[in-house]
């Protein structure tokens, strides 16, 4: 640490690159140490700007191969703030090893709990469900509209929070700690409850078949098809009949499902959706769950229950 | 398949398999993985298809605690391949699914086999370390990753050596009925991804939205873009609502609906 020398500047550039670099931060996740390789990695293009003596480079990368695991989007402002109080260890600044290992962990753990229920239970199911929706009828848009704004979504916040957290360096944790993560987490599980809500009731698929009654109707309750005229003029008789409201059979059917969905439909859906969570709370692997209804459908549908 | 596609499917499933650990650009997302094989064979509508129905399906898969989902990467890549290797287009969907479902269980497997031999790699790395060698850091840090690409290539490639033939010949013998069962099965197995993210967000206080998004759901008018439009208004109605409320509550006096009211 040389009084004389210039100030040594992380340019955007370089932050540029950590950012990118940060994509892999979980490549080479492991059971010991987690993410501990990926952040190394993304930090290297700093050290090695930061640090040309052999032997501050050396601590430089043992010092950030500790232990390390986030959410891998929510790592982006812990770089930035080490970014920042590297750059000030590296001009002479007194910042030990403890006081940035600190940050490292004191930052960790309550953002994962940010980012797990931001991008993993809220945004991605429902990006995931307005590309699928349209996917489900072969159109292209879907696949892309959710690649697009996921991808353009996650590099902004990569890159903003990022920045936010070189600029505002170790004064970051203490802003952090206060109310506007805990307003974050919520707002996130209000919006994800509400659509998964919409969800489960448009995409949980159930439909059964049994018939609950059959009911004879009336002489001139039901279209008479053999009475119709012939050719083009039957079938304007038969459309007038049908918009008048007369029924197309001369019975009429009520299934299982119409009585279902007479009190809400997507309730079969729903009630499924609460036995699952019942099985998961009881510690039933969503593995078994998911043979096990695989095996029910085809069951169900054998004995004609589906 | 010719060897160009084969080549092209196994890069797809490389980027899956990177993807599956590092859950940045989404590849292994069945909405990704499964139009890109479908690309890639000439079967880009079947497969756009199957991507949104898996993606239905695995919309709530993620390891948390105990709980711990089939591979999505592996589930997208299998399901497609077997996809194509039937031959039965849309048709195909939901059996291929069904099995590829199981297949990704078994990749749970190499999930952790990969994840445990990246433990010698960090070691190799801590060395590396000690000689100041940033170079060697950095390629430890890309042979991990390119483990973590093969752990869904390798079994890519293993199935695209079936012989279409057989797998045909195996979905052709199956009956209609085990078919139609597996789609309705395919439709409630939905539920599971849902009920994952649920049991992980509910509490007594936001279970109410819960209530409310599902009446709102059933006019089917409203799209999934209306639905996240009144969803997060009513996050924000009750956040700034929750926060008047706790301001005003002891030291002040009158609440804030009086101080409203009076404005007028």
């Amino acid at each position: 640490m040389t009084e004389q020398s210039p100030k040594i500047e992380l340019t955007k550039k370089d932050r540029l690159n950590v950012m990118w670099r940060s994509t892999f931060l979980q490549g080479s996740w492991n059971y010991e140490r987690m993410q501990n390789g990926g952040w190394v990695y993304t930090l290297i293009p700093a050290l090695k700007k930061l640090y040309t003596d052999e032997e501050d480079r050396k601590l430089a990368l043992k010092r950030h191969l500790e232990f390390f695991n986030t959410h891998p989007y929510v790592a982006a402002p812990i770089v930035g703030v080490t970014l920042a109080l590297e750059e000030e260890r590296a001009n002479g600044a007194p910042v030990d090893d403890v006081a940035i290992q600190g940050v490292k962990v004191g930052m960790m753990g309550p953002l994962a709990g940010v980012g797990d229920p931001v991008f993993w239970f809220t945004l991605r199911p429902m990006l995931g469900a307005l590309g699928a929706s349209l996917a489900l009828s072969g159109n292209i848009v879907g696949p892309i509209l959710f690649f697009v704004l996921w991808n353009a979504i996650r590099i902004a916040f990569l890159w903003y929070t990022q920045e936010l957290g070189y600029r505002a360096g170790g004064e970051i944790t203490e802003d952090l700690s206060g109310g506007l993560l805990q307003d974050i987490t919520k707002g996130a599980s209000i919006l994800g409850m509400f659509v998964l809500a919409g969800l489960v009731q448009r995409w949980v698929n159930i439909n059964f078949a049994p018939v609950i009654s059959e009911v004879q109707l009336q002489p001139g309750a039901f279209i008479e098809w053999d009475k119709l005229a012939q050719g083009a003029k039957g079938i304007q008789e038969a459309l007038l009949q049908y918009d008048a409201g007369l029924s197309l059979t001369s019975t009429n059917v009520t299934t299982l499902q119409q009585n279902l969905d007479s009190l809400i439909p997507g309730l079969a859906g729903l009630l499924l959706t609460f036995l699952c969570m019942w099985l998961l709370d009881r510690d039933v692997s969503p593995i078994v769950i998911i043979i096990g209804l695989f095996v029910v459908g085809v069951a169900g549908h054998a004995v004609g229950i589906f | 398949m010719n060897m160009i596609q084969v080549i092209l499917v196994v890069i797809v499933a490389f980027f899956a398999g990177m993807e599956g650990i590092l859950d940045q650009f989404q590849f292994h997302q069945p909405l990704v993985a499964c139009t890109l094989i479908g690309l890639v064979t000439g079967n880009l509508e079947a497969g756009i298809i199957l991507g949104g129905s898996l993606q239905m399906i695995a919309l709530g898969w993620a390891n948390i605690g105990a709980a711990v989902a089939p591979d999505v990467a592996l589930a997208s890549v299998a399901s497609s391949i077997i996809l194509v290797l039937g031959g039965q287009g849309k048709e195909g969907v939901s059996t291929a699914i069904a099995i590829a479902v199981p297949l990704a269980v078994a990749g749970l497997f190499l999930t952790m086999v990969v994840r445990t031999l990246a433990v010698p790699v960090i070691h190799m790395m801590d060395k590396a370390a000690d000689e100041g060698n940033f170079r060697k850091v950095e390629l430890l840090q890309i042979a991990a990753l390119v483990m973590q690409g093969l752990r869904i290539a390798i079994p890519a490639l293993l199935l695209l050596f079936i012989s279409p033939e057989i797998v045909r010949g195996l979905l052709e013998s199956m009956p209609q009925w085990v078919a139609d069962g597996m789609a309705i099965g395919g439709g409630m197995v939905v539920a599971v991804g849902y009920a994952m993210v649920i049991n992980m967000m509910a509490s007594r206080e936001v279970w109410p939205f819960f209530a409310l998004g599902f009446v709102v759901a059933a006019i089917s008018d409203l799209t999934l873009m209306g639905l996240g439009a009144i969803g997060v208004s009513l996050a924000v109605i009750y956040l700034n609502l929750s926060k008047m409320g706790g301001s005003n509550g002891g030291n002040q006096v009158g609440d804030p609906l009086d101080d409203i009211l009076n404005d007028y």
